[in-house]
């Protein structure tokens, strides 16, 4: 396996010496074996309220009926779908991460697919309570399954895309939570091993048993490749289906074949902005930067210039195309988005996803981790703002002008949205204490080949092309955790 | 000495280890098993373990999901209630496409995990059955059978020879029950 030597032009996966495959256990299961710092209590603590808040507005809703959101009749749609599709977006970086950089053998996912997979779980969560909280009464929320009734039976509408989005986005989170799961077998393994006591106890029975033994492992890698297989188009399917509960409308600004790229792309975008607003600070805090390194965090940004580069087309193209067609109505909804009331939403789309990730075509932007830490949210804003155009900027002025109305947010909607974030956040935290959030087997892979070490042993050897080593040492002065004055002497 | 049940070399590195496989194997030695803390590419070749077939189960279940989702909209549209929409024909088949594909990932995912789980003796509470603490950190462990293999000294050796950096004798099979 690690016969022959990855090409040094190849940036390091894995920076530090003396790192071990003992080592590599110890500092990743760092904070599931030791007692958490303040830092993590802290942010617990925030998160955890925010989460109460959450479980005292998502009540209220269900107490009161939706009519304690501030949806009116023209406006029927706000905030609840908007903030659904904002984290079903947000998801899709995991899926992505996990399975079409499979595909692709890039191998730098291996340190960073675990949480991103987390992170897709639990923004699903997230996704999902917004579905049951927008029905009104979320105990008839089994209606949507075609189970036979006593109306006749009456089935579900199988032309309808929510019903397909049901079928989507319930198929993907069980599919990913296997896939995440499946994954964490090996690692939990590792903890039980290490464990006593009741600890070890509580492992094994996660565990499954695992041996680690050569035909568990052949058929763990098979069972990996094709979920990363049907996985790949799986996730392009839900985002595809979550745009087509829009596109398949006849409202204007709602009814354009572009929305399943447009939204796909906007879903990476926005997925990749939160992996790396979470993994900034956990590589911080947890002490991972040898293996979350600054090249990790520069490929993701380039991700995020391409996507956001698509999504800026998708917005021309959008407008283009509405004045292209010569229908009235849908010039008017473009009109609307752009120059009327809601003109700032629309701004503010267009500043944080288009024009501000150009900025991160600078080498300097890219490799800077505060810079790239405030771009990703301010991505994250730009991608809320997108959905809430779309919908709310659609809708509020209809066809006829007497019914045309403003949304206004009460406090209920702030709260099920800030809530929801504090319940992602709680469900991570909660992740990185008692589950790795690097896999460990997977970052193991990559010693003897993507290592610091190993590619130093190869210089050292004597073997390599001068200049290719000249132009690997240059590509490691971006690296935060590269001691350059090892490279001084060679 | 008739106690012993397994033998296990213990290496630190993987490539001293299929060099163990390549000394024993050599010396008509049957090797039990291996236990690594991650996956060890071309080890399945070495041993002769058959191609995992997987894949095939993969594909006859997400081939059943998409059968049954067809079968159940099938059913549910055209032959139980039709609903008349604009009088459109009940039978839409790309409405069908995207439920059809979604329950053929699900029906895939599903049934090609638990078949993994089944075949491999995975299930909730398991108990591990673990020959070497560290082979799930950072040794990779060869188990050799005692009982089948009688002459331990020269099994000793090889493994030594081959950089194990220490020689196990397990008198049970699996050291993880206490």
């Amino acid at each position: 396996m690690s016969g022959h030597n990855e090409s040094i032009l190849r940036e390091p996966l894995i920076t530090g010496d003396n790192i071990t495959y003992a080592k590599i256990t110890d500092d990743i299961l760092g904070p599931v074996e030791n007692k958490p710092n303040k830092a993590w209590w802290i942010g617990f603590i925030v998160a955890s309220l925010g989460a109460l808040l959450w479980v005292v507005a998502v009540s209220y809703t269900f107490w009161n009926g939706i009519g304690a959101w501030g949806l009116n009749k023209t406006v029927g749609w706000a905030w609840d779908i908007t903030g659904f599709v904002w984290w079903v977006g947000i998801g899709h970086a995991g899926t992505l991460i996990s399975a079409v950089l499979l595909l692709f053998r890039q191998n730098w996912r291996n340190s960073i697919n675990r949480s991103a997979e987390a992170m897709t779980i639990f923004a699903v969560i997230c996704a999902a309570t917004y579905v049951v909280s927008h029905m009104g009464r979320p105990w008839l929320a089994y209606w949507v399954l075609p189970l036979p009734n006593q109306f006749g039976s009456l089935w579900v509408n199988f032309n309808s895309p929510l019903v397909w989005d049901m079928f989507a986005i319930s198929t993907y989170f069980s599919v990913s939570l296997l896939f995440w799961y499946t994954g964490l077998l090996p690692d939990i393994a590792t903890i039980r091993d290490r464990a006593v006591g009741t600890r070890r106890k509580i492992y094994s029975i996660f565990s499954f048993g695992w041996s680690g033994s050569v035909k568990t492992w052949q058929r763990f890698e098979a069972v990996s490749l094709i979920l990363a297989g049907i996985s790949t188009p799986l996730v392009l399917s839900v985002h595809t289906i979550v745009s087509m509960d829009f596109a398949t409308s006849v409202i204007p600004g709602w009814h354009t074949t572009i929305f399943p790229p447009y939204f796909v792309a906007g879903a990476i975008f926005s997925g990749f902005a939160m992996v790396l607003t979470l993994l900034l600070v956990a590589r911080k805090v947890l002490g991972l930067e040898n293996y979350i390194t600054m090249f990790h965090i520069e490929s993701m940004n380039k991700i995020i210039i391409l996507t956001g580069s698509i999504v800026g087309v998708a917005y021309l193209t959008e407008f283009f195309i509405a004045w292209y067609s010569g229908s009235e109505y849908e010039q008017y909804a473009f009109i609307n988005r752009s120059t009327g009331p809601y003109w700032w939403s629309y701004w503010m789309m267009m500043t944080c996803n288009v024009i501000s990730p150009q900025l991160l075509w600078f080498k300097k932007i890219r490799l800077s981790i505060k810079a790239t830490w405030i771009l990703s949210i301010v991505v994250n804003v730009g991608m809320w703002f997108e959905r809430f155009v779309i919908i709310v900027t659609s809708l509020h002025r209809d066809y006829i002008p007497s019914s045309w109305a403003m949304f206004y947010p009460t406090w209920v909607d702030i709260s099920v949205f800030v809530g929801s974030i504090g319940l992602f956040f709680t469900l991570f935290l909660l992740f990185l204490r008692v589950l790795p959030s690097i896999a460990i087997a997977e970052v193991k892979l990559l010693l003897k080949t993507a290592s610091e070490q190993a590619k130093m042993k190869q210089i050292k050897e004597g073997h390599e092309n001068k200049e290719y080593v000249a132009e690997y040492i240059e590509s490691l002065e971006k690296f935060d955790s590269v001691k350059q004055e090892d490279y001084a002497k060679i | 000495m008739s106690d012993i049940k397994y033998i296990l070399g213990s290496f630190g590195d993987p490539d001293e280890m299929m060099h163990g496989i390549e000394k024993l194997q050599e010396n008509n030695i049957s090797i039990y098993d291996v236990y690594t803390p991650m996956p060890i590419h071309g080890i399945e070749a070495k041993l002769g373990i058959k191609r995992s077939r997987i894949d095939i189960a993969a594909f006859c279940f997400g081939i059943t999901g998409t059968c049954c989702a067809f079968a159940l909209i099938y059913f549910c549209a055209v032959i139980d209630w039709r609903v008349n929409i604009g009088g459109k024909p009940s039978f839409a088949l790309p409405d069908f496409i995207p439920i059809m594909f979604e329950l053929t990932v699900l029906f895939c995912a599903f049934g090609m995990v638990l078949t993994y789980y089944a075949s491999t003796h995975l299930f909730p509470g398991r108990a591990p059955r673990v020959m070497d603490l560290r082979a799930t950190d950072d040794r990779f462990v060869i188990a050799v059978d005692a009982k089948d293999n009688v002459e331990h000294t020269v099994i000793d050796g090889l493994l030594k020879d081959a950089g194990a950096l220490e020689i196990k004798y397990n008198e049970r099979k699996y050291i993880s029950y206490e």
